[in-house]
């Protein structure tokens, strides 16, 4: 029976700890992390939503919260309504938000439908008029959440000159997201939050290259296919692994870092001279690269039962980010039968922040000619 | 920038709170968001505020022909008519600002998750709708009260005076209620109940001489906030021989038993409201 008064166990859960920053005046500072890192949960402590167990949080001037487009609209109302809760809920006087109210349908560019419900308004028109009372609100420093997820491209790039500018008036902007190129382009600074922790704080290139790598070891840690063995048996793949450039067996690769494939071979009857070779293709099964040992040097050796052999491939990482599977196998000479084969016998997630669309990033120079003129730019992973 | 004390950290920011650190703010908050929902109430239907007087006139109708005409419990009271939509009038109002409060702050979720703002303003808004409804009731009640044949007197200025203490009973309630109710959801039934028990228990259907016995009349003045007031709003406003709500109480003294029960209730209130506020945006 349940005991209506007794208490249910529970365990402490701490959302963030230890998180310690500083965001000068004028910045664009951007906070990533997976979902449940407590980056959002942050946020709402910065913008006093939550209050925090211990620690301190200081803001100088006024803070506006974007957590959500449009807090407080009612479907209801008419525009001048909504911009009145709206700015109202945003830290305005309702007399400072009526004073705004033409300024924001200016923006908007809804001047014409501003006798309409907002119910009758499309959702882009709505997201256009939340917008533009945030932007009104004339906050020292804001906080934005993943607001620009609503919109189509146009929008988000119309929010990104309005941040722009503003960062260029001496507002400050917090802002958290998934969107590692916007991080790029816009952030001065950023903060990778694991687990409520603080993983890194710099430069928005280090800390976007640290969040993929974040987000593909823990997809990496998903069971890979599994593999398929075939071959007469006279030799057996014990092993095969990825490594990094020191040396060590690793799951994921960094793109444009050196690498290599191991795989290992012990023999159980005698063989003479064999070939080991490897593909390596990514999660669609379109290989990638294929190579072997007949093709490098004609003979192998001579190998008795108890025998062991490494085989490896070193190679500059240049497949884009991805999952690739890497499947050895080892052959009589020549390579038409095989002793033993082993399908997707190992695999690694390749990360990066750079994604063009190709198989592969390779290394490689941007030449533009016009009137004279010549621009050039290498471009490398 | 630790050590620093020469460079300005700004305001801490604490986390949510009851009031806030800006007074004005949560007056302009409460008023705005009352002065909405009112708009809404007013224009969203087509006949708009009408439902809204309709509520108590309707309920007034029923029971009048009930009492007058198969119980004959306004029998021989003078202005039974005017004495009941005027206690239905008053007593709509503080059922309508507890029973609205107690999902109020649960209601305003998206609010409340999604901005920091005194939280206070929820339950404050809430009071305010409620006496925006009242004080449009009441003039409907004053063109009924003359229709009935009263003729009208000085005494009337009291009635303001009379509902600011209605409105603190009631805003302290309202507190309580939409604090409790974050947690508890049980409140709401419960609260459904008591209000029947706080109809009943108050001189809506009878006037106060009909309880048998004094001590009953004492009791239920000194105990329950809302009889007082309506005791009083009757001689007041409708019958200057009727009893005042000192001589049922038994002298003025006695009223300080009500007054201070409202004034506990509001203390009470605003200190269980006070204490949730900082947690209320994670319970939800």
């Amino acid at each position: 029976m349940i005991h209506p008064l007794r208490r249910t166990g529970f365990h402490r859960f701490d959302a963030l700890k230890d998180i310690s920053f500083t965001v000068e005046r004028g910045e664009f500072f951007g906070i990533v992390g997976r979902n449940g890192s407590g980056k959002s949960t942050l946020l709402k402590c910065l913008a006093g939503i939550y209050g925090v167990d211990s620690g301190e949080i200081y803001m100088d001037g006024r803070v506006s919260t974007f957590i959500e487009l449009g807090v407080g609209f009612n479907p209801d109302l008419a525009a001048r309504d909504n911009v009145i809760v709206n700015g109202v809920m945003l830290g305005l006087s309702p007399r400072e938000a009526l004073a705004r109210y033409d300024r924001v349908m200016e923006f908007a560019e809804l001047r014409e439908f501003e006798d309409l419900k907002l119910k009758n308004y499309s959702s882009g028109m709505q997201v256009r008029l939340a917008f533009s009372v945030m932007v009104q609100v004339d906050a020292d420093i804001l906080l934005i959440d993943e607001v620009l997820a609503v919109g189509d491209v146009a929008f988000q790039q119309k929010c990104f000159d309005v941040f722009n500018r503003l960062r260029d008036e001496g507002r400050t902007i917090l802002f958290v997201t998934h969107d590692m190129a916007a991080v790029q382009r816009f952030c001065d600074r950023a903060m990778l939050i694991e687990k409520g922790e603080l993983s890194i704080l710099g430069e928005p290139s280090e800390v976007a290259a640290r969040y993929v790598d974040v987000s593909f070891e823990a997809s990496s840690q998903e069971e890979p296919e599994a593999t398929e063995q075939s071959g007469d048996g006279t030799a057996r793949l014990i092993d095969a692994w990825f490594s990094d450039e020191d040396g060590e067996r690793v799951d994921t690769l960094r793109q444009g870092r050196e690498c290599s494939f191991h795989a290992r071979v012990r023999f159980e009857d005698e063989a003479r001279d064999p070939a080991i070779a490897v593909v390596i293709e990514n999660e669609h099964h379109q290989p990638l690269m294929a190579t072997s040992t007949d093709w490098a040097q004609r003979r192998t050796g001579g190998f008795r039962p108890g025998d062991e052999a490494e085989f490896s491939v070193h190679l500059e990482m240049a497949f884009a980010p991805g999952r690739i599977y890497a499947s050895p196998w080892v052959a009589y000479r020549g390579g038409n039968r095989i002793m033993d084969r082993r399908s997707r016998m190992a695999t690694a997630v390749i990360t990066g922040t750079h994604w063009s669309g190709g198989l592969v990033d390779l290394p490689h120079e941007v030449r533009f000619e016009a009137g004279g003129r010549v621009h050039q730019g290498t471009a490398s992973v | 920038m630790s050590g620093s004390e020469a460079y300005s950290l700004g305001r801490p920011i604490k986390g949510p709170s009851a009031l806030g650190s800006d007074p004005r703010r949560m007056l302009h908050l409460a008023l705005t968001l009352a002065v909405m929902e009112f708009k809404l109430r007013f224009f969203g239907s087509v006949l708009g505020y009408f439902w809204q007087l309709m509520r108590p006139l309707m309920l007034f109708g029923v029971l009048y022909a009930v009492f007058t005409q198969f119980v004959k419990l306004g029998a021989g009271i003078d202005y039974y008519p005017a004495i009941l939509l005027t206690g239905i009038v008053l007593f709509t109002f503080f059922a309508d600002a507890t029973g609205t409060s107690v999902t109020s702050v649960a209601d305003r979720e998206s609010l409340v998750r999604k901005v920091e703002f005194p939280r206070l303003v929820v339950p404050l808004a809430v009071i305010l709708i409620a006496y925006f409804n009242l004080v449009l009731n009441l003039l409907a009640v004053l063109v009924f009260v003359l229709a009935t044949g009263v003729e009208p007197r000085l005494e009337w200025l009291a009635l303001p005076l009379m509902l600011i203490p209605l409105g603190f009973f009631a805003g302290g309630l309202a507190m309580l209620l939409s604090a409790l109710y974050v947690r508890f959801r049980d409140v709401q039934p419960i609260w459904e109940v008591m209000l029947q028990v706080v109809f009943y228990g108050s001189p809506i259907l009878y006037v106060i001489e009909q309880l048998p016995t004094v001590t009953l009349q004492h009791l239920v003045v000194w105990f329950n906030p809302i009889a007082t007031i309506l005791v009083q709003a009757r001689h007041s406003l409708i019958d200057e021989n009727a009893p005042n709500s000192w001589d049922v109480a038994g002298g003025w003294v006695y009223l300080l038993i009500p007054g201070g029960i409202t004034v506990a209730l509001l203390a009470l209130g605003f200190w269980v409201f006070n204490r949730e506020a900082p947690r209320i945006a994670e319970e939800l």
